[in-house]
């Protein structure tokens, strides 16, 4: 972390999106740098070259005070060049949101003042982020508390982490390394403390990594299917859909309708909202006080892996 | 006839004024107090970045020490201060009346002013709070303890201020000028205090509410922002930034009306391309109100959204270019003079030049994700709001100086203290860009230990921009007993407060009332 040089100028672009990012910063930059050196030596030169104590006598004089094809010029340019520039970053924002197929899941947990990390096979972590190099990873986010900020600047990375809602983002680390980990967004006290670092690591090594856990690790989804189990959701979520509470199977990214006729997409913060809070919506069809609130008894790392496990179940054929 | 600073000398003479000339230096004054606070604030902050590690203020004090920095700097100073002081005392000058449209009201709008930053004031000193400017929820509604509350209702009650006072200007400008005075001849200061009046007039109810449900989710823990009562956090940020965008328009359009009529006057010009320069300002307010979401790319709200404020947040950029490009065509074959006032508008079009492309940066969604929440946001806000607004509120007290006090004031201490402003600001600033882009984030106290270098180059800056803010304080403090006598004009400017009456003005403002038959600028 501390081996760059001794006045860095530049952050290590260790990420397939860091390089994409640094090429349209340094474009822009040489835009902004042209513009401004443009406007400077102007401002310089004309106040100089028409001062009113020259020696020889001022040079200004007379000349026309408005010009219509200079302001449509010089409008017209800017708002090209912008619409340029808009053009190419929001479609490299779409690239930078919408993680490939296959990638690598881990979950994020931020909280005042650390954040706590599981792998695929149940192994934690608590403010440092094992990735191996070369493979998509995608990370699930959600707060205990108030607003967070996932922040890696090798990765040019940033998501707000937000409490009672899921968020995501995700990377394909390019460089082995260390890399500080941030919390960016405010969070109280010790915001300056939440920090940590991500460690990016050789396929091999990061599977190792892995099977060395020191704790006995659950893997998220086992720990999902024995909480699905423990609460007895089964009971009235029947997967026939005959039970009190609606089927579950296929339920994520499911439309359902609501009692108030709204339809809404069952995304995860949808489904973590009807765990915690059953009564605030309600299926269309369904009763809204049969279900009890689980707020009490989950973490959200526990709501995180039965919501893991519930997006397994497939629709029934 | 008397002027208006010998038309009664009692305390009571000042405190229960309506001339809007007597109301501009309680304005004055009170920017001023708020000011040096709010500096010392940033200056002991900036003490304790000089070294990676917690040394002088634990975490809870530093936190304290930025949010009284930024509450007492946005709500306090740079909101109130162009239109309290500049608004009030030029535009009734400006337009050829006699004050503005409700002289109460305008005592009142300062009443509140002071009511609202004593609350503020108290809810410091009282023990202070560790917000952030921004309050974001749920962090300020459920879970600090600090005087939150307290200084909540000081925001809210300036807030009104901010309203009646932009109503009095709306009112004013439309009612209240000389003959002759068309709306195409009306100087570009006039444009851009109607474009922030706009602004506050619609923009300011929309952070009181805000607030106000801040409040009411803490002491009544009603469901608005906190997920666990049923609320949602990003509903404040959307509330927060759709006035707090708006806000920076508020500090930066006055600025903008000051910086025209410095250089038409320093260049001998009419402004180039006035039209457009006067309706960039409308455009400026009015698109200044679809940006808000630019705030919040990395919040968690929809990609697509994401895109739209981008794309708005390229239009509003626009109007400033355009502005910027005719400042400089004005210069074209001008007869220029850097006396003080110019080096200050000058100064302005460079560092607000450099905020507003760091602003286009900014606006570039993959680039904001990295910068976001970082020193170059910091950096880039700075450039607008101190290289733009302090730096235009300096050349406008610079250039008006002469007319409200009747003195003139050393123009080379002028200069020295300009040149000393401008290193110091970008000694101070120009360094967080490069902090911001290596990733460090806003609000820290500690820091990694390779960053520092940055770090102490930008304390070092602070330092020096310090002592340029005291110099003006000193040497025109000294020129109200010491300073030569102005006369009506002597700038040679144009412009009914310099040609038709004296300096300073008696309270009527004057002798007879002025007819227009001329534009504004006309130089040559």
């Amino acid at each position: 972390m501390n081996d760059g040089p001794l006045i860095p100028f530049w952050p290590p672009a260790a990420s397939t999106s860091a390089a994409a990012v640094d090429k349209l910063f340094l474009t822009l930059l040489a835009i902004a740098g042209l513009v401004a050196l443009a406007i400077c030596c102007l401002i310089l030169f004309f106040s100089v070259y028409y001062r009113a104590d020259r020696p020889g006598g001022a040079r200004g004089g007379p000349s026309p005070s408005n010009a219509l094809w200079l302001e449509i010029t010089w409008t017209s340019a800017t708002l090209m060049i912008f619409v340029w520039i808009f053009i190419w970053s929001a479609e490299l924002f779409r690239a930078m949101r919408v993680p490939p197929r296959g990638a690598l899941e881990l979950f994020v947990v931020g909280r005042q003042w650390m954040w706590k990390i599981q792998h695929q096979n149940g192994r934690r972590e608590i403010n440092e982020l094992h990735v191996p190099l070369g493979r998509p990873v995608r990370l699930t986010m959600t707060s205990e508390d108030v607003i967070h900020s996932f922040f890696i600047p090798a990765f040019r990375l940033k998501q707000d982490v937000v409490p009672g809602r899921y968020v995501t983002e995700w990377f394909e680390a390019t460089k082995k390394g260390v890399y500080h980990l941030y919390c960016a967004q405010y969070c109280g006290t010790n915001h300056a403390g939440m920090i940590g670092r991500v460690v990016v690591m050789e396929q091999g090594d990061y599977a190792r990594w892995l099977a060395h856990g020191s704790a006995p690790a659950v893997a998220p989804f086992d720990s999902g299917r024995a909480t699905f189990a423990k609460l007895g959701c089964g009971a009235c979520h029947l997967p026939s859909g005959f039970g009190k509470g609606p089927s579950l199977a296929g339920i994520a990214g499911r439309r359902v309708e609501l009692s108030t006729g709204k339809i809404v997409t069952a995304d995860e913060t949808y489904l973590r909202e009807h765990i915690l809070y059953p009564g605030r919506v309600v299926v269309a069809g369904y009763r809204g006080d049969v279900m009890p609130s689980f707020k009490d008894q989950l973490t959200e790392q526990d709501v995180m892996n039965l919501i893991f496990y519930l997006e397994s179940l497939k629709p029934e054929p | 006839m008397k002027s208006y600073l010998t038309d009664g000398v009692t305390v009571r003479s000042w405190l229960l004024t309506r001339d809007h000339k007597r109301i501009a230096w309680l304005y004055l004054t009170a920017a001023t107090f708020f000011f040096f606070v709010g500096g010392t604030a940033a200056l002991l902050f900036r003490l304790e970045l000089l070294t990676p590690h917690a040394d002088f203020f634990g975490a809870d004090n530093y936190n304290k020490l930025f949010t009284i920095h930024g509450i007492i700097m946005v709500f306090f100073f740079l909101i109130p201060s162009i239109p309290g002081v500049f608004g009030n005392f030029l535009i009734p000058l400006m337009i050829g009346a006699e004050d503005v449209a409700y002289p109460r009201i305008n005592l009142l709008s300062w009443y509140l002013y002071i009511g609202g930053g004593l609350l503020a004031m108290a809810a410091i000193l009282l023990g202070g709070v560790d917000t952030g400017w921004t309050f974001y929820t749920p962090l300020s509604s459920i879970y600090l303890n600090t005087y939150v509350t307290l200084a909540i209702c000081g925001i809210f009650i300036n807030g009104f201020s901010s309203i009646l006072t932009g109503l009095n200007f709306v009112t004013t400008i439309h009612r209240l000028r000389a003959p002759g005075l068309y709306w195409h001849r009306l100087p570009l200061f006039i444009w851009s205090m109607y474009a922030t009046s706009v602004i506050m007039i619609l923009g300011t109810p929309v952070i009181a509410i805000t607030l106000l449900l801040v409040v009411a989710e803490r002491a009544l823990h009603l469901g608005i922002f906190d997920p666990r009562l049923g609320g949602d956090p990003l509903l404040f940020q959307h509330l927060f930034w759709a006035y707090s965008h708006p806000a920076v328009y508020i500090m930066i359009l006055p600025s903008m009306g000051v910086v025209n009529e410095i250089i038409a006057c320093f260049a001998r010009k009419r402004i180039f391309g006035y039209s457009f320069v006067a309706y960039s300002s409308l455009f400026i307010a009015i698109l200044g109100f679809l940006v808000w979401g630019h705030h919040m790319f990395v919040s968690g709200m929809s990609m697509y959204a994401g895109m739209v404020f981008s794309l708005l947040s390229y239009l509003v950029a626009v109007p400033s270019a355009i502005k910027v490009f005719n400042w400089t065509a004005t210069l074209y074959r001008g007869r220029i003079t850097l006396s003080t006032p110019m080096l200050y508008a000058l100064g302005f079009i460079g560092l607000f030049t450099m905020g507003g492309l760091t602003g286009i940066m900014l606006a570039a969604l993959p680039v904001d994700v990295h910068v976001h929440d970082t020193y170059f946001v910091i950096a880039h806000f700075h450039y607008i709001m101190v290289g733009g607004a302090v730096m235009g509120y300096l050349g406008a007290l610079h250039f008006w100086w002469p007319k409200m006090t009747g003195r003139m004031y050393p123009d080379n201490w002028g200069r020295l203290a300009a040149a000393i402003l401008f290193f110091g600001f970008n000694l101070t600033f120009f360094p967080q860009f490069i902090l911001g882009y290596l990733g460090m984030p806003r609000r820290y106290h500690a820091y990694p230990p390779e960053l520092q270098v940055w770090n102490v180059l930008s304390t070092a800056g602070a330092s020096i921009l310090g002592v340029g803010y005291l110099l003006p304080f000193a040497y025109l403090l000294w020129s109200l007993r010491w300073g030569a006598r102005a006369g009506p004009n002597p700038w040679g400017a144009t412009g009914l407060e310099w040609r038709k009456t004296s300096s300073p003005p008696p309270t009527a403002n004057f002798e007879e009332s002025p007819v227009v038959t001329e534009e504004a600028y006309a130089y040559e």
